[in-house]
């Protein structure tokens, strides 16, 4: 019974759901990892050793996240194959060259130096360690790069030709890395990393403060995450706005979905909230502002805009899940702006480290991040569909020839592990979190044990039984 | 456009840069899947410690050959990876589980304490196990050939499960253990070092003879294969690769015995780069035994020259830094700790 399931959707459940696993890993380690050079550039010059001491406590959480964010991207790099096999071999000459260099551009750079910068601090100097540091977090950016490039081309495909035997192939590679769309996706992924990792620093560092704990720690922290909420929350819904009007271009069919219009208008309503029905073709129980999405899409009042009628039925992306994952980044990015402006404002009044109320909306705000980024997948994935290369390989054409049954185990099994090791995982962190920077204990590389000892502990060695 | 078909014979070089990376992943995730075999067996806790430190810095960097291989595989062959990827679907599958499971146990254990240390334990040791089972099994599946039709794999789901597989699948946990426990002797000294040689030379003997029935089926199994080793004059080129086989057991037996602590290591290392050659040598040219070739499969020449600059410009980089890292940690890993 079980093999009657739809073997496309069913791989695409896998993909959705091991492929927004992942990315929760990245979208933490790329901002934690440029945090961090941040952090020891600050204790090298300062010789300040609450830096260090923050140093060391996020270093551990770094660690584990990445362990958690490299076995799951290891997942990603085979299902292409397992998964969407039609889809590598149509798409492999185009694609594979790009995931090629991510894995020697930035995976070796990151996976080699990633042990100098956990175990490495006696090995080699403070500069060398420092060195490691700094080469991990462009490790995590020049993989964001080629791994963004390479969904920007599926997105907004250009520089390639199709042949007489369903194969895409590349005719300009500068076209196909740089697509229309992968500025403004990379630096809108980039910034919501570092937007995720300042909002996490900043909620424990309130955790920290509320409980006067590691005071003189939680100080820099607070301050250095509400820097970024300050300064980068109103650069990132601009980016946000570039990138929208970069997809008008480009793929407006997913614009219609965000906006909920299914009939072209001029003067177009902006829908604050409603409820796209694919099957009544309207936007129900809509709250409407006048003329606003003509004004915010065209810069003009009555500019007109696309409905999603204008598409053949089966051309349309499903426009409740991408209405509402759009709804729901932007209004996150909007209490972020808040909380950066209250930040500001509560600095003016040398109130920001002892304002209670302030510090329970922090500690609220600490998964924002992650929600936002999961959300703006969402937007990003789901309304290009029905294609997997917009305008050239659908989706339903892309499938492997796995059969329903063997993609339910398979699904099931990554469930049950991912929720189990992220259960594992995120209890560690927590852990971690309770400890705070600081402890006086020796720590043997990053991982928290006790020094072993110096000398070949022999009588422990002969002791100590295993089971 | 950028084209250095031209010029180059690039699926040939391709071919061999690919079976290069598959190769370096064998060897170098080869010796700390090993450690993870052999890791409950270990006489006492703080062996288990020293043997988890020895590998902890170098994991990441081993899998990631892994990474290059599969990516290596999508980017020149896509054709190749689309089809054998459906095909040996569950135990690619499974592998990947194993190697979540052993991968985060690295962060886990030390994090943990009592009971569930010892689960991370054990996660380690079943992740790894399974993990290199599954290549076994995927190795096996691969050189008895794949059913395709027209771009596609036409096989069964249990087409990768059969007697043979298994017996690949024991092989390669006997063959890692072995560079795992090799490597434990060169990185560790004292009561761990004295277990570690002992597993190694039980565990050699078992390796010989799983060499030994490869060897023999493998031709029995195929008559090209059979034709390309034991006609006149293939035979007396090829006839070095099992004699330096032979030589290495010999030598290494003899240096386990006698004590040396870095030998074994890499004699080891050699066993596994004659069993390759030999293997490859077999399945040459077929990327998809027996129905692909490595020509039929080959991307567009654009493709293969785009990657083949940033490879050769790029690898020897790589090769350089990995090795810096090793230098760092290099000598015993409990003398490592006093700082
Ligand atoms: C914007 C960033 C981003 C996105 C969209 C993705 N990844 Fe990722 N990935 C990273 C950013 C990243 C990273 C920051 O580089 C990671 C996270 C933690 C880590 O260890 O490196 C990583 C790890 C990582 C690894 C392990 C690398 C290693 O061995 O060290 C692989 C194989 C992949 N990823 C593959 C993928 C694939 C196939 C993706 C798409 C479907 C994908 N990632 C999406
Ligand atoms: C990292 C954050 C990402 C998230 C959260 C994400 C999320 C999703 C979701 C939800 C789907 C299912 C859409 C649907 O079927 O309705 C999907 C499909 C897919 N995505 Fe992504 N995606 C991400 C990044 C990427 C990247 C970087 C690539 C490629 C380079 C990619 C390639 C694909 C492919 C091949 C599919 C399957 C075909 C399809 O359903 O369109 N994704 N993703
Ligand atoms: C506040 C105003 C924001 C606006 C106007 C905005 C706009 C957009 C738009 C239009 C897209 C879809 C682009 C496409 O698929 O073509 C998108 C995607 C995305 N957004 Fe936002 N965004 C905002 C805030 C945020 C915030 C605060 C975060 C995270 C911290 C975030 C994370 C993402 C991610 C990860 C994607 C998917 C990747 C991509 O396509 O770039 N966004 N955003």
């Amino acid at each position: 019974m079980i093999a009657t399931f739809d073997p496309v959707l069913l791989a695409r459940i896998q993909f959705a759901f091991t492929v927004s696993f992942h990315i929760i890993f990245p979208s933490f380690t790329i901002g934690l990892a440029s945090w961090l050079v941040v952090l020891e550039w600050r204790w090298l010059s300062t010789h300040n050793p609450v830096y260090e001491e923050v140093y060391r406590m996020w270093v551990k959480i770094f660690a584990v996240t990445f362990g958690m964010g490299v076995v799951s991207g290891v997942v990603m790099s085979f299902q292409f194959g397992t998964n969407w096999s039609v889809f590598a071999d149509r798409a492999g000459n185009v694609l594979g060259p790009l995931l090629g260099y991510e894995v020697l551009t930035a995976f070796f750079l990151e996976a080699s130096f990633l042990g100098v910068m956990l175990f490495g601090w006696n090995r080699v100097g403070p500069k060398m360690h420092f060195a490691a540091t700094l080469i991990v977090a462009v490790g995590t950016l020049a993989s964001a790069f080629w791994i963004l490039s390479a969904n920007s081309w599926m997105q907004t495909p250009q520089g390639f030709r199709a042949g007489s035997d369903g194969l895409l192939y590349p005719t300009n590679w500068i076209k196909v890395i740089f697509n229309p769309s992968f500025p403004y996706r990379f630096f809108h992924m980039v910034t919501a990393s570092y937007l995720t990792t300042a909002f996490v620093v900043g909620g424990i560092a309130a955790y920290y403060l509320r409980h006067n704990r590691h005071v003189k720690h939680a100080r820099v922290m607070l301050g250095m995450a509400m820097i970024m909420a300050i300064f980068v929350t109103p650069f990132q819904a601009v980016l946000g706005d570039m990138h929208g009007l970069n997809t008008l271009k480009h793929q407006p069919a997913k614009i219609a979905a965000i906006e909920g219009i299914w009939n072209t208008e001029k003067g177009a309503a902006l829908r604050l909230f409603g409820w796209p029905d694919q099957a009544e073709e309207k936007t129900k129980y809509a709250l409407e502002i006048p003329k606003l999405s003509s004004l915010i899409l065209t810069h003009s009042l009555n500019g007109e805009v696309k409905g999603l009628k204008e598409w053949p039925k089966d051309d349309r992306p499903p426009a409740v899940w991408v209405f509402w994952a759009f709804r729901i980044m932007v209004g996150l990015g909007i209490l972020m702006i808040f909380t950066g402006v209250t930040a500001a404002v509560l600095f003016f009044r040398k109130q920001l480290f002892n304002t209670s109320w302030f510090q329970r909306w922090c500690m609220a705000m600490t998964p924002a991040g992650f929600a936002a980024v999961l959300a703006g997948w969402f937007v990003t994935e789901i309304g290009r569909q029905p294609y997997v290369v917009y305008g050239a390989v659908r989706t339903s054409k892309a499938v492997s020839p796995v059969i329903g049954s063997q993609l339910t185990m398979s699904l099931l099994a990554f469930i049950f592990t991912y929720v189990f090791i992220f259960g594992a995982g995120s209890y560690y962190i927590v852990r971690l979190i309770g400890k705070g920077p600081g402890d006086s204990e020796k720590a043997y590389g990053a991982h928290g044990v006790k020094e072993p000892p110096l000398f070949t502990d022999s009588a422990s060695e002969k002791g100590g039984k295993h089971v | 456009m950028f084209n250095l078909g031209e010029l180059l014979d690039l699926p040939l070089i391709w071919y061999g840069l690919i079976a290069t990376a598959i190769f370096l992943y064998v060897l170098l995730d080869g010796f700390d899947l090993g450690v993870g075999i052999l890791f409950p067996f270990a006489p006492s806790d703080s062996c288990r410690d020293r043997m988890m430190n020895s590998v902890a810095p170098f994991w990441d960097g081993n899998e990631t050959w892994l990474v290059l291989g599969g990516g290596g595989l999508f980017a020149a062959f896509p054709l190749a990876y689309a089809i054998i990827m459906p095909a040996l679907y569950m135990p690619i599958i499974l592998m990947l589980l194993g190697l979540i499971f052993r991968g985060v146990a690295f962060e886990f254990r030390f994090k943990a304490t009592g009971r569930s240390r010892r689960f991370w334990d054990y996660s380690f040791h079943f992740g790894s196990l399974v993990a290199t089972f599954m290549q076994g099994m995927v190795l096996g599946a691969f050189v008895q050939g794949i059913k395709v039709q027209g771009r596609s794999f036409a096989g069964g789901a249990f087409d990768w499960l059969d007697a043979y597989t298994v017996m690949v699948g024991m092989a390669l946990v006997f063959g890692y253990a072995l560079l795992g426990a090799t490597w434990v002797i060169m990185k560790t000294d004292g009561i761990t070092q004295d277990w570690a040689r002992k597993c190694a030379q039980y565990v050699l003997g078992y390796v010989a003879i799983f060499i030994g029935i490869v060897s023999i089926s493998m031709p029995v199994m195929n008559a090209d294969v059979k034709r390309l080793w034991f006609s006149i004059p293939n035979i007396f080129y090829l006839l070095p690769i099992p004699l330096a086989t032979l030589v290495m057991f010999v030598l290494n037996w003899r240096n386990l015995h006698k004590g040396d602590e870095y030998s074994p290591f890499f004699l080891s290392m050699g066993i596994f780069l004659t069993g390759y050659l030999g293997l490859g040598i077999s399945v040459f040219p077929w990327l998809v035994p027996f129905a692909v070739s490595f020509r039929q499969a080959a991307a567009a020449p654009e493709s293969q020259s785009l990657l083949l600059v940033g490879t050769v410009v790029l690898l020897p980089v790589i090769l350089g830094y990995v090795a810096y890292c090793y230098y760092i940690f290099r000598g015993k890993t409990s003398d490592e700790a006093h700082y």
